[in-house]
């Protein structure tokens, strides 16, 4: 394959003779018409471009680019173009190509200067707040609409939706609580068989798994699978125009679609949350039996002991705000899903962000009050 | 004003924005009763949020759309949501909701809105499936159903309770020559047996000729209506070389 080569002469004072040479294509690599621009500013006398392309070989749209842009440069300089001697099929190309005209862009990335960043970047968070404000609004009337029996509600949508986030998670949180357990016990027994004390193990998981842990790790795993799953399925029906359908009908998609949604998670976050601390406790127990050498039944006294009913209801009020968290993180994001495959997956991914960051602030604040309060 | 002598639609001085960028300014048309009326422009010229700002999800920038005299973006939430009980809209893709099956998509409206008793609204269920040509798909969900079916599926969800005014976006697109052809004949023949209103917005110029009896052209780039009357009118006697190129897919330049 020859290759390509790009040479200049000046036949006459005013004209520049661009000659090219070889094969010009893509996979090639192609010289670059810079060479051409050099020249032409340094020789400002320059008023006219000619080619002369009679040892070109092969021939893509490489060049067709490169005489694109070179023709672009020359029009802005009043370069006059004598486009004799280009092939034929180049020619059409380039025409085609300068054929098209700017059109007017709505809207185009600004460059902001970082105070606007700033600025833009609050007046978001402030934008953002309002929404999740108006939409828990949405959701407390619609839960009342409910309670009176005014809202459209299916039942049987409800029942599915328990079923997927109920009984379709409980392989995933039954094999993440028990691993939760295990490895509380395994932290706890290196401190405590220091002082003899490994029985304690029994009170560290499930005091641990009760109070908190059960609840904090029931509520990722639903935000990582149902809220995004809700976000998923929402954002495309936006996409699909179904939720423009249902609001032409005058039905409510915060009633038919979001709260369903939200009480299959309350109701289910708190029931799982139960199963989860068993499996916690369970996996402590495990390991402290079969690893340790502790008594299992001497473990379960302790544990029965050591756990209070109100370490029991700090976890389940722990987890029927998470199923809150949960749903209305997924639901949100679904329902102000733009119209695009993209922004289906950005939602996806803002539901469990948000969904995981809400429980991890939920639990700082419930922590503290009940430390107030002294639970 | 007698009410059966005024348009069914009429929009005044309606400007249409997009995000807060204008998309369309001016629009003065009038739909009159049993019209097939066709909103026509190229993508993108803001066919799409026009019949948004018709059907009441999107609140024009500017100006007023009655229907039958009564402004309807005036109207409080209440007033307007059973303005618009009288519509039917099928949506491009159809638009059914995934989790019902095809029955119970066409059915939702009437449990919500008619006083059927659920025997009845089953009965009803399948004559609006065999007006549509799909019956027996009842049982069926929208993602076990064919593009071309689901649409119609839509269509019979539209129709499910018997509305005054039928609005299409964009019905033949993404069907086959076949299938789009017979969509148009359902349009005919829904609203000679319905006495429906129809306002159809495509730029399918087939179904326009097809079935359009009155029609509004947009332009993306004057962002204006540039021509009104009936298409094939529209195609003999406009002198805009724009109107001329839209509706001869430029093959005719027009005179200036």
């Amino acid at each position: 394959m020859p290759l390509n080569k790009l040479s200049f002469d000046c036949p006459s004072s005013n004209t520049l003779r661009v000659k090219l040479s070889g094969d010009w294509k893509i996979f090639a690599g192609l010289p670059s018409e810079s060479e051409v621009i050099s020249q032409l500013n340094s020789h400002k006398d320059i008023t006219q471009l000619t080619f002369d392309l009679s040892e070109i070989g092969e021939w893509d749209s490489g060049l067709a680019s490169f005489l694109f842009h070179l023709i672009r440069e020359c029009r802005k300089r009043n370069v006059i173009i004598n486009h004799q001697g280009l092939p034929a099929g180049a020619e059409k190309l380039i025409s085609l190509a300068l054929k098209v005209h700017e059109k007017e862009i709505p809207r185009r990335e600004e460059q902001l200067s970082f105070l606007e960043k700033v600025a833009d970047k609050v007046l978001h968070l402030v934008s953002s707040t309002l929404i999740l404000v108006s939409f828990l609004g949405e959701i407390a009337i619609a839960f009342w609409r409910l309670v009176k029996g005014k809202a459209y509600f299916r039942r049987d949508e409800l029942m599915t939706i328990l079923r997927r986030c109920g009984a379709d998670a409980f392989a995933l949180v039954s094999l993440i609580s028990l691993l939760v357990g295990m490895i509380l016990a395994f932290i706890g027994a290196i401190q405590l068989r220091l002082f003899g004390a490994q029985i304690f193990i029994a009170n560290i998981v499930g005091i641990a798994m009760v109070r908190v842990m059960g609840a904090v790790m029931t509520g990722v795993l639903m935000s990582g699978r149902t809220g995004a799953s809700f976000a998923a399925e929402l954002g495309l029906m936006q996409t699909n125009d179904e939720i423009d359908a249902l609001q032409t009908l005058g039905i409510s998609p915060v009633e038919f679609l979001v709260m369903p949604r939200v009480l299959a998670l309350v109701i289910m976050m708190p029931l799982l949350t139960i199963y989860a601390d068993f499996m916690g406790i369970l996996g402590g127990l495990f390991v402290s039996t079969t690893m340790l050498g502790l008594n299992p039944v001497e473990y379960w006294q302790h544990t029965q002991s050591a756990v209070k009913l109100s370490n029991l209801w700090v976890g389940l009020i722990h987890s029927f705000v998470f199923g809150i968290i949960v749903a209305v993180a997924g639901c949100l994001r679904g329902i102000k899903c733009a119209r695009s495959a993209e922004a289906v997956g950005e939602a996806t991914t803002s539901a469990v962000v948000s969904g995981i960051t809400g429980i991890v602030i939920a639990t700082a604040i419930i922590t503290f009050i009940c430390q107030v309060l002294g639970v | 004003m007698d009410k059966t002598s005024q348009p069914v639609i009429r929009v005044r001085d309606l400007d249409l924005s997009y995000d807060d960028y204008p998309v369309m300014r001016d629009l003065n048309f009038s739909v009159n009763k049993g019209d097939i009326f066709v909103v026509m422009g190229g993508s993108g010229c803001g066919k799409s949020t026009l019949l948004k700002v018709l059907i009441g999800l999107k609140e024009p920038a500017k100006g007023e759309v009655l229907y039958d005299g009564v402004n309807f973006w005036a109207q409080d939430e209440t007033s307007r949501q059973d303005m618009m009980r009288r519509f039917g809209v099928l949506y491009q893709s159809g638009a059914l909701w995934s989790s019902l099956t095809v029955g119970e998509n066409v059915a939702l409206p009437l449990q919500l809105y008619s006083k059927l008793s659920a025997g009845q609204v089953e009965e009803m269920v399948e004559l609006k499936l065999a007006l549509v040509g799909l019956s027996g798909y009842a049982e069926f969900y929208p993602a076990q159903i064919s593009g071309g079916m689901r649409k119609r599926a839509g269509l019979a969800r539209a129709i499910a309770l018997d509305p005054d005014i039928i609005f299409f976006d964009e019905p033949s697109s993404g069907l086959d020559p076949l299938s789009g052809r017979l969509l148009d004949d359902l349009i005919l023949q829904l609203r000679d047996t319905l006495g429906a209103t129809i306002v159809v917005v495509t730029h399918e110029l087939a179904s326009i000729f097809a079935v359009g009896t009155n029609a509004v052209l947009l332009d993306a780039e004057s962002k204006s209506m540039i021509a009104a009357g009936s298409p094939k009118d529209l195609l003999t006697n406009s002198r805009d070389p724009r109107v001329i190129q839209f509706l001869t897919r430029g093959q005719k330049q027009g005179v200036n």
